[in-house]
C-alpha cells in the first residue's frame, strides 16, 4: 500500500508525521508500545550525544576525523528498527543510529573512529559489516549476502545504506542490477542528505528523484521523508517483509539533510547558505518525534533531561575508557592478513621488534 | 583408469571434485553456466550441480567479485571466474579495498574463503586486452594470495588448495598452455601446498626462476644451453604471493647465479622483487648480477607483434649464457 501510493517519480514523500509531529496517515502508524517509542527516541538522543561529544573531542584534539550523523537520526534509527536480529546490516560510514539499534557496542564505535581496527570486530551475533569507506562498494556485499541467503534457503534480509553521491558510482548500478536479477532479499536505502561533501544533490544526477532509479532496475522504489521516523520504519518494514517472502529487493530514498559537516575536516559554510541550514533545523527529526511523543503524553521534560545526562555520562566514560588504552599492538598489524602468517611477514615483524628492542 | 588431462580440463575436474565434497562451493561469472565458460573450464558443472550453485551473471566484474565478498561472509565459498585477466580491472576496487582487507579490518571477525579465477597471459593471437599478465598488481597487495600453475597436475592440486584456503586466492591460469599438453593425474581430489615452489629441473650452474606459461619456454631454453654444457636449475614459483623464497634462495646459494623469466613488463614486475630478495639473502654467494628476461615495458602488442614480446627460448638461452659467462 505504501509503495503503491507513492510513485517514486515526482516529489511526493511518503510521510506519516507532519513537521509538527501530527499524524497524517493514521493507518500506517506502527503499533509500538510506549516503551518502544521511548527506546527509539532514546536511541536518537544517544546518536546525537555521541556525535556532539565526538565533534567536541575532535576540536580538543582528542578524536580523529569524524563523520557526524546530526539530522539523519530518524532515517537510520527508523529503518534499522524494522530489522530482525538475524537480518544483516551493511553500512557505509554514516549510519550510527542503525549501528546502535543493531547492537554495535559504543566501545566499538569509538575504537573505529579513534583509529583502531578492533572497532570493526563486531561481537558474535551482531550481523553488522565494518564501515565501508569506498563509496557504494558495500552495496555489492549486501547483494552477495542476499544471494547467498537465497542459495542456502535462509530467510534473513539485508539492509544496506548509501549516500546520494554514491548513486553515481558504477557499483551502485551493478549491485542493484544483480540484486534485482537474482531476486536478492536486500533493502537499499539511499540517505539523500542533499550533499556529497560539497556537491549538491541536483548536480549529482539529472534524475528527478533518486528513488525513481528503482524503476530501471525492475524493483519497487519509494521516496520517503527521512526525517519522519515512522515513515522510515514503515517503508523499510514493508520492503523487508517483501524481501523475506521472496519478493526481491527494494530501493528507498530517504530524503533528509546533513545538518553538520561531511566530516570534522569539512567546512560546509563554503558551499551552502546558513539560511538553508536554519530551515532544515526546523525539520530536525528529533524535534518532530519529540512533538509527537509530548502530544501523546509519553515524554516528559524531566525524562528527557535525565536521559540526556545519563547518555552524556555513558558516552564520556566509554570514550575515556578507550582514550588511553587503544594503541594498536604491533602483532595485530601483522596477524590478521592471513589465517597463518606467511614467512615474509613473520620476518618483517621480528625485524621490527628487534629494532625496537635495540637489537640491531 | 587413465585420467590424462590438459590444464583447462584439470581446472574443470578440480571444481567437479570439490563441489561434490563441499556443498557450500558456488561457481559463477560470465557465461560459466549454460555455456561452460569461454574456455570451457566450467563445462557440465551446471548440469551436475544445478543453477543454484553454478550460474551465469550479468556482465559486471565488480559485482561478480563484490557479491562474492558478501557470499563468503555469509558462509559460502564462491569460486568466481573473470573471463580474462584484462577484464579484472573493473573489479580492482573490490579486490583491493575489500577482498584483500576484510580479515584485517575486522580483526578476523569476517574472513573470505573465495577464489577469483582468471586466464592470463598472451600468445594466443587474441584481441586487445586479452593478453594481460599483470600478476604483480595483485601480488603487491597484502591479504591476497596469487597462484599460477604451469601443469595439469599442479593446476588441479593448487586449485583445490585455493578453494580450501581460508583466505582469498587470485588463481591465474596460463591460457597459452591451457591445451598444450596432457598429463596423467589422479582422478580423485588432492591438494598441493600454496606458497611452495617446485624444482622442475635440477642443475648446478645457474638458477632460473619462472612461472606459468613461461616454464615450458625456460625448459626449451635449458635444452639449448645444456648442449653448451650449462646445466640450469629451473624453479617454478607456482605461488607468486606469498612467495617461497627459501627454495630459490637455497638454489642461488648453490649455483651463484640467477635469471628470472616472466611474461609481464620488466619494471616493478615480480622479477624485480625476486632480484631484491636474492640480494638481501644471498648476496655473498653471487657470481653474477641476478638478471631478468621479461616482456617489455610496453603495452602487450596486438597479435602481429606478440612474438617479439613474450621472451622466446632463444632470448632466455642467450641471457642464461651471458650470466654464466659474466
Amino acid at each position: 500500500m505504501r509503495f503503491e501510493d507513492c510513485n517514486p517519480i515526482g516529489d511526493k514523500h511518503y510521510r506519516i508525521l507532519d513537521f509538527e509531529g501530527n499524524v497524517i496517515r493514521e493507518e500506517d502508524i506502527p503499533s509500538f508500545s510506549d516503551e518502544e517509542l521511548l527506546y527509539l527516541y532514546w536511541t536518537m538522543l544517544f546518536s546525537r550525544t555521541i556525535d556532539e561529544k565526538n565533534i567536541s573531542y575532535q576540536r580538543q584534539g582528542r578524536m580523529l576525523t569524524y563523520a557526524p550523523n546530526i539530522g539523519q537520526e530518524a532515517t537510520q534509527v527508523g529503518s534499522a528498527y524494522a530489522m530482525e536480529k538475524n537480518d544483516w546490516l551493511v553500512p557505509s560510514y554514516r549510519e550510527l543510529g542503525a549501528w546502535l539499534i543493531k547492537g554495535v557496542p559504543l566501545k566499538n564505535i569509538f575504537l573505529y573512529w579513534y583509529g583502531n581496527e578492533w572497532g570493526s570486530h563486531m561481537p558474535e551475533g551482531v550481523r553488522v559489516l565494518p564501515i565501508s569507506v569506498p563509496i557504494a562498494s558495500q552495496l555489492q556485499h549486501a547483494t552477495g549476502i542476499g544471494m547467498a541467503n537465497n542459495i542456502k534457503g535462509e530467510k534473513n534480509v539485508v539492509v544496506t545504506y548509501v549516500g546520494d553521491g554514491g548513486t553515481s558510482q558504477g557499483d551502485f548500478h551493478e549491485a542493484l542490477n544483480f540484486a534485482a536479477v537474482f531476486k536478492a532479499p536486500v533493502v537499499f536505502i539511499i540517505q539523500n542528505n542533499q550533499y556529497a561533501i560539497s556537491l549538491p544533490r541536483k548536480v549529482q544526477t539529472a534524475s528527478e528523484t533518486l528513488a525513481q532509479k528503482a524503476i530501471a532496475y525492475g524493483m519497487p522504489g519509494i521516496l520517503v521523508d527521512g526525517n519522519d521516523i515512522f515513515a522510515m520504519y514503515s517503508a523499510t518494514k514493508e520492503a523487508i517483509e517483501r524481501a523475506r517472502e521472496g519478493g526481491g529487493p527494494t530501493l528507498i530514498e530517504a530524503y533528509t539533510y546533513r545538518l553538520g559537516a561531511h566530516t570534522t575536516s569539512d567546512d560546509p559554510t563554503k558551499y551552502r547558505e546558513d539560511e538553508e541550514v536554519e530551515k532544515w533545523k526546523e525539520k530536525d527529526p528529533i524535534l518532530r518525534f519529540k512533538k509527537y511523543l509530548k502530544n501523546k503524553g509519553i515524554l516528559t521534560e524531566e525524562w528527557e533531561e535525565n536521559t540526556k545526562k545519563e547518555l552524556e555520562k555513558e558516552v564520556t566514560s566509554t570514550f575515556e575508557e578507550i582514550e588511553n588504552k587503544s594503541d594498536t599492538l604491533i602483532e595485530d598489524i601483522f596477524k590478521y592478513h592471513y589465517e597463518t602468517m606467511p614467512p615474509h611477514l613473520e620476518e618483517q615483524l621480528e625485524d621490527y621488534k628487534s629494532f625496537l628492542e635495540g637489537g640491531r | 583408469m587413465a585420467n590424462k588431462l590438459n590444464i583447462v580440463e584439470a581446472v574443470n575436474q578440480a571444481l567437479m571434485n570439490e563441489m561434490e565434497k563441499d556443498e557450500t562451493i558456488v561457481v559463477y561469472g560470465e557465461d560459466v553456466g549454460v555455456e561452460g565458460g569461454v574456455f570451457r573450464a566450467t563445462v557440465n558443472l551446471q548440469k551436475k550441480f544445478g543453477k543454484d550453485r553454478v550460474f551465469d551473471t550479468p556482465l559486471a566484474e565488480s559485482a561478480i567479485v563484490g557479491t562474492a565478498v558478501g557470499m563468503a561472509i555469509n558462509g559460502l565459498k564462491p569460486v568466481v571466474e573473470l573471463q580474462f585477466m584484462g577484464f579484472s580491472y573493473p573489479a580492482f576496487n573490490q579486490i583491493i579495498s575489500h577482498v584483500a582487507r576484510m580479515r584485517n579490518r575486522s580483526r578476523g571477525r569476517y574472513t573470505l574463503p573465495m577464489v577469483i579465477r582468471a586466464p592470463y597471459g598472451g600468445g594466443i593471437r587474441a584481441l586487445e586486452h586479452h593478453s594481460e599478465s599483470t600478476e604483480a598488481l595483485y601480488a603487491h597487495i597484502p591479504g591476497l594470495k596469487v597462484v599460477i600453475p604451469s601443469t595439469p597436475y599442479d593446476t588441479k592440486g593448487l586449485l583445490i588448495a585455493a578453494i580450501r584456503d581460508p583466505d582469498p586466492v587470485i588463481f591465474l591460469e596460463p591460457k597459452r598452455i591451457y591445451r598444450a599438453f596432457r598429463q596423467e593425474i589422479p582422478e580423485e581430489t588432492y591438494e598441493l601446498p600454496i606458497g611452495k615452489a617446485k624444482v622442475v629441473e635440477e642443475g648446478e650452474d645457474i638458477t632460473v626462476i619462472t612461472w606459468g606459461a613461461m616454464v615450458r619456454d625456460v625448459q626449451k631454453a635449458s635444452e639449448m644451453v645444456k648442449e653448451k654444457g650449462i646445466y640450469p636449475e629451473i624453479i617454478d614459483l607456482r605461488t607468486i604471493s606469498p612467495m617461497d623464497r627459501e627454495t630459490f634462495i637455497e638454489s642461488v646459494k648453490k649455483t651463484g647465479r640467477a635469471v628470472i623469466v616472466h611474461e609481464a613488463p620488466k619494471t616493478l614486475g615480480v622479477g624485480a622483487e625476486i632480484v631484491a630478495i636474492i640480494n638481501e639473502k644471498a648476496f655473498l654467494y653471487l657470481e653474477a648480477p641476478p638478471t631478468r628476461v621479461t616482456g617489455f615495458d610496453t603495452t602487450f602488442p596486438l597479435p602481429r607483434g606478440e612474438k617479439h614480446y613474450i621472451p622466446s627460448p632463444e632470448r632466455i638461452a642467450k641471457t642464461i649464457e651471458d650470466v654464466v659467462k659474466f
